[in-house]
């Protein structure tokens, strides 16, 4: 059928909602299908009447939605992810429970290739991607001493395309069905020819405007750490988690225009016939592959840098020690950067390349272990004679240190081409990725929410319960993936929605219960939030410094105000902080009070967020006028936007004097507090200074 | 120098504030943006150049090339990087705003002009067989020119944005920032045309 064969509402019919399928042919796998679509429903229903409720639709707008801060933006980044992590997550149970319950499970194939293929595309660009953006968000401009990220609202443009790709994703789930072609979404198999449904094209536009997201982001951190230091902070004394920012930066800078293109073409290929990526005619789907994992490698590193960032501070602070090898881990940090455009070959070994090109990418890709193994001896070293707390980041942290390092081994099994040909698309590679990516990135990101928690939002999260989500989801982890190594090693294949070989069983039933712990892990986390949320009276730590902490964003108030620094730091050591303390000049006031100006609240992002998300919906569905008419828009909105010209506002420094006394006075007031009670009511935020 | 030895950092800010007002920080940023452009267009070159013998038997660039008209793109191109050039110049010398607007509308033209010239191009492609579908090559072609098209197209409206701004507000520092920002990027597509014109065009000819 021809593009132009379709009518106002395009492709979309009535056979297209989810629960049509439920009425006129029941099967379990329609019914877990329709859930899924109505808790989406009732969710957004419930979101909505909640906010009337509760009358917040003003703030929501005026504090939130129209925001530039970087703190607020970034705090609306993690949000977003939490939410997409719960599907994520739910997704990978429903998975688990299909294959233990194999071979007679519930689901149909089709059904459970659609579950992996939004489970990892949410996983990797809607939850790892903002969870880390957002955190970065939050605190790298606290670290350099800046006032705001370079570009305050593209950054709210960021988030705008980011956040709409993720809602289109949510509507997949309620009209339509999503791609069945994994998260790389391969073609030909994604091409019209084989696919011709709505699903791959879910997929290439949720990738799309997300991945466009992403990139300018990464212009903006890029820029922001490179020019926006505060004084004295050369090079090597930024905080190590600004210098692994900054190489993903770069990373999302290099990285990303390759999947957009990739997408884009695979678009191309989809809707006007191009040739590209097709069986016949010249296309050559080898050009996918290569641009894919062209992005796909680096993207790993790209999540998985900022999170040794996280896990460096929190080694150093709750070890109470500076940061072992600084320079060393400023040099790893770089060269897997580099690294890691070198190596996206081992994504396809087997392929048919000759073994000369696959000798030297499997040598490329063990080269990688080598800058990373300096990097856990630097993090034991800083543990070395420390004092060490054991608070929940702090777990986090350990538990990934033993296990990234058995996940980096199998990938270093992987990466020699022979090994890969036996085990690649067998579930031995699903527990390597996994083995990475939850210890490395989805640990790092929750040890950092439970480190700068309290920055964020003034109080402190509720420890014991922390520490339960923490461990677990390290034991929940390892049930449920280290069975995998296992299955794989027998042969069985990823992606299968069933076998008939019942040796697989016991492994599938083991990696069931597991899940099941990880859902627990899941819920503790929320439990968290809730009491921390109805406790968080006694948890305030207003003067700013809970854990002793090392690096600008302590020496400030929390939550930081809007124009975090009453006066812009000058920096004379990499732990400033700590230096100042010891040094007894932290907590001083301002030589002299000036005017801050910043950027007021601009209506742009969030009425980006809304047109792109319609135009991504008329897109997938054919609706071209739609199409047309939210693109003009966009082009409208924007060049009006251009036409502001009071984009700014001044904070008087009478303001800013009066706010920093009235901290300052509440400092001299509070009696500084012991590490051994950090996680007290006692603790008000003052750290005592002991070595 | 305060221990502040790299070269990017401009040290202690005391203006507070508005950083990203900050002429120095927002050209540099549009550098940067335009690195992760050159990656883009230089993924669809490398896509390009890997498809130059799929032709599956439809028509090639020997075929399909009109050298006479891609020479008068490139001169249209070429000259309108030298006005936007004057452009600048008179910005920065002060010039009346009525000799730079002069300039930047010549380059317009120049721009309009190239399109028109590029898009009869297509047209003509067209006639003989040559649209996207026919082959991978085709495809390649067409994912690639236009691409550049497309972004002439963009900083043509971008262009017309600055006129209306400039009959508006007039020169403030913030439309000087932006027209900055428009001659650096229409640079930019000079340079990726002759990467078009030598790859695309010249070299698809010779390996075609
Ligand atoms: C602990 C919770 C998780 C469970 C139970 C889980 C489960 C699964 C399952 C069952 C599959 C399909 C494997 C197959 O097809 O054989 C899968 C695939 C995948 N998972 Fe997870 N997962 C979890 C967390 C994560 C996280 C945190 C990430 C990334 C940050 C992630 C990324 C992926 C990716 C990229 C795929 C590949 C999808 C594809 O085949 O295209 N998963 N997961
Ligand atoms: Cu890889």
């Amino acid at each position: 059928m021809n593009i132009t064969d379709y009518g106002w509402l395009g492709k979309l019919s009535w056979d297209s909602i989810v629960f049509s399928d439920l009425i006129s042919n029941f099967s379990v796998s329609a019914a877990v299908g329709s859930t899924a679509g109505a808790i989406v429903i009732f969710a957004t229903i419930a979101t909505l009447a909640l906010l009337t409720w509760f009358k917040v639709w003003g703030t929501l707008w005026s504090e939130w939605l129209t925001s530039t801060d970087h703190k607020k933006i970034g705090i609306m980044y993690i949000v977003f992810a939490l939410v997409m992590m719960t599907r994520g997550l739910l997704e990978g149970m429903v998975m688990r429970a299909q294959q233990a319950a194999a071979p007679d499970g519930f689901l149909y194939a089709d059904h459970f290739a659609q579950l992996f293929s939004t489970h990892g595309t949410i996983m990797i660009f809607f939850v790892a991607v903002p969870f880390v953006v957002g955190l970065v968000n939050l605190v790298m401009p606290l670290q350099i001493g800046a006032r705001d990220v370079a570009f305050p609202v593209l950054n709210q443009i960021s988030l705008a395309v980011t956040v709409a790709a993720g809602m289109l994703l949510m509507v997949s789930l309620v009209v339509g069905e999503f791609s069945t072609g994994g998260w790389s979404a391969y073609p030909p198999y994604t091409g019209g020819d084989f696919n011709p449904g709505v699903g791959p094209d879910y997929w290439i536009w949720a990738i799309v405007f997300s991945g466009a997201g992403t990139t300018l982001t990464g212009i903006n951190f890029t820029v922001t750490i490179l020019k926006c230091r505060a004084a004295g902070m050369n090079f090597f004394r930024m905080p190590i988690f600004c210098w692994t920012v900054l190489c993903s930066s770069i990373l999302m800078i290099f990285a990303m225009p390759p999947l957009s293109v990739a997408a884009l073409m695979l678009g191309f290929d989809r809707y006007l016939d191009f040739h590209f990526f097709t069986n016949d005619l010249g296309g050559n789907m080898m050009n996918y592959a290569n641009l894919f994992w062209l992005f796909g490698h680096p993207e790993v590193y790209l999540l998985v840098l900022p999170a040794y960032g996280i896990f460096s501070e929190v080694f150093s602070t709750y070890s109470a020690k500076r940061l072992y090898g600084y320079k060393s881990l400023v040099f790893a940090t770089m060269s897997i950067a580099v690294l890691s455009f070198t190596v996206w070959l081992h994504h396809f070994f087997t392929m048919g390349q000759s073994p000369t090109i696959n000798i030297v990418f499997g040598i490329a890709t063990m080269l990688i272990a080598v800058p990373t193994g300096v990097k856990v001896y630097d993090w034991m070293a800083t543990m070395y004679r420390g004092r060490i707390r054991f608070t929940t980041p702090m777990i986090y942290a350990i538990g990934f240190l033993i296990l990234f390092v058995i996940g980096g081994l199998s990938g270093v099994i992987l990466a020699n081409p022979t090994v890969d040909f036996q085990v690649h698309n067998t579930l031995f590679l699903v527990a390597h990725f996994h083995n990475v990516l939850i210890p490395g990135v989805l640990f790092g990101v929750l040890a950092g929410y439970n480190y700068w928690f309290p920055k964020a939002f003034g109080f402190r999260l509720d420890e014991r319960l922390g520490k339960w989500s923490a461990y677990l989801w390290i034991v929940g982890f390892m049930l449920t993936f280290f069975p995998l190594y296992g299955a794989g090693l027998l042969g069985m294949p990823r992606r299968s929605f069933s076998y008939m070989d019942l040796t697989f069983k016991p492994y599938m039933v083991v990696a069931f219960i597991g899940a099941m712990v990880v859902l627990c892990a899941l819920i503790s986390l929320v439990l968290q939030l809730l009491v921390s949320l109805r406790d968080r009276q006694k948890n305030r730590v207003p003067v700013g410094d809970p854990w002793d902490g090392r690096s600008l964003e302590w020496s400030i108030p929390a939550p930081a105000p809007s124009y975090n620094f009453a006066e812009l730091p000058r920096v004379t050591d990499r732990d400033e902080f700590t230096e100042a303390k010891e040094q007894g000049r932290a907590y001083q006031p301002p030589k002299v009070y000036r005017d801050i100006e910043i950027p007021k609240n601009n209506p742009l992002g969030f009425l980006l967020c809304v047109l792109s998300g319609i135009l991504m919906f008329a897109l997938v569905w054919y609706m071209w006028w739609l199409a047309l008419l939210t693109t003009l828009a966009i082009i409208i909105v924007v060049i009006a936007s251009t036409f502001r010209w009071d984009s700014e506002q001044i904070i008087p420094a009478s303001k800013v004097q009066q706010d920093t006394e009235k901290w300052l006075a509440l400092v001299n007031k509070t009696e500084p507090v012991g590490r051994d009670l950090e996680n007290t009511p006692q603790n008000n935020g003052y750290a005592k200074l002991e070595h | 120098m305060d221990g502040n030895s790299s070269a990017l950092n401009k040290g202690l800010r005391e203006s507070p504030g508005a950083i990203h007002k900050d002429p120095d920080m927002v050209i540099f940023g549009f550098w940067v943006f335009m690195m992760s452009d050159l990656i883009f267009f230089g993924v669809v070159f490398a896509i390009y150049i890997t498809m130059i013998g799929a032709t599956a038997g439809g028509p090639g660039p020997r075929e399909l090339f009109d050298f006479g008209s891609l020479f008068a793109q490139t001169m249209l191109l070429l000259t309108s990087s030298l006005t936007v050039g004057i452009a600048t110049i008179t910005m920065k010398h002060q010039r009346s705003q009525g000799s730079f607007l002069f300039w930047v509308v010549v380059t317009l033209l120049f721009g309009l002009g190239f399109l028109t010239l590029e898009l009869l191009d297509f047209s003509e492609m067209a006639a003989k067989g040559g649209i996207p579908q026919r082959s991978g090559y085709l495809s390649a072609f067409f994912g690639l020119v236009p691409l550049h098209g497309l972004h002439v197209s963009f900083g043509c409206l971008w262009m017309l944005v600055m006129i209306a701004q400039v009959l508006t507000v007039g020169m403030t520092d913030l439309v000087k920032l932006r027209f900055l920002r428009l001659a650096l990027f229409w640079h930019f597509l000079d340079l990726i045309w002759i990467g078009i014109f030598s790859v695309v065009y010249f070299g698809g000819w010779v390996y075609g």
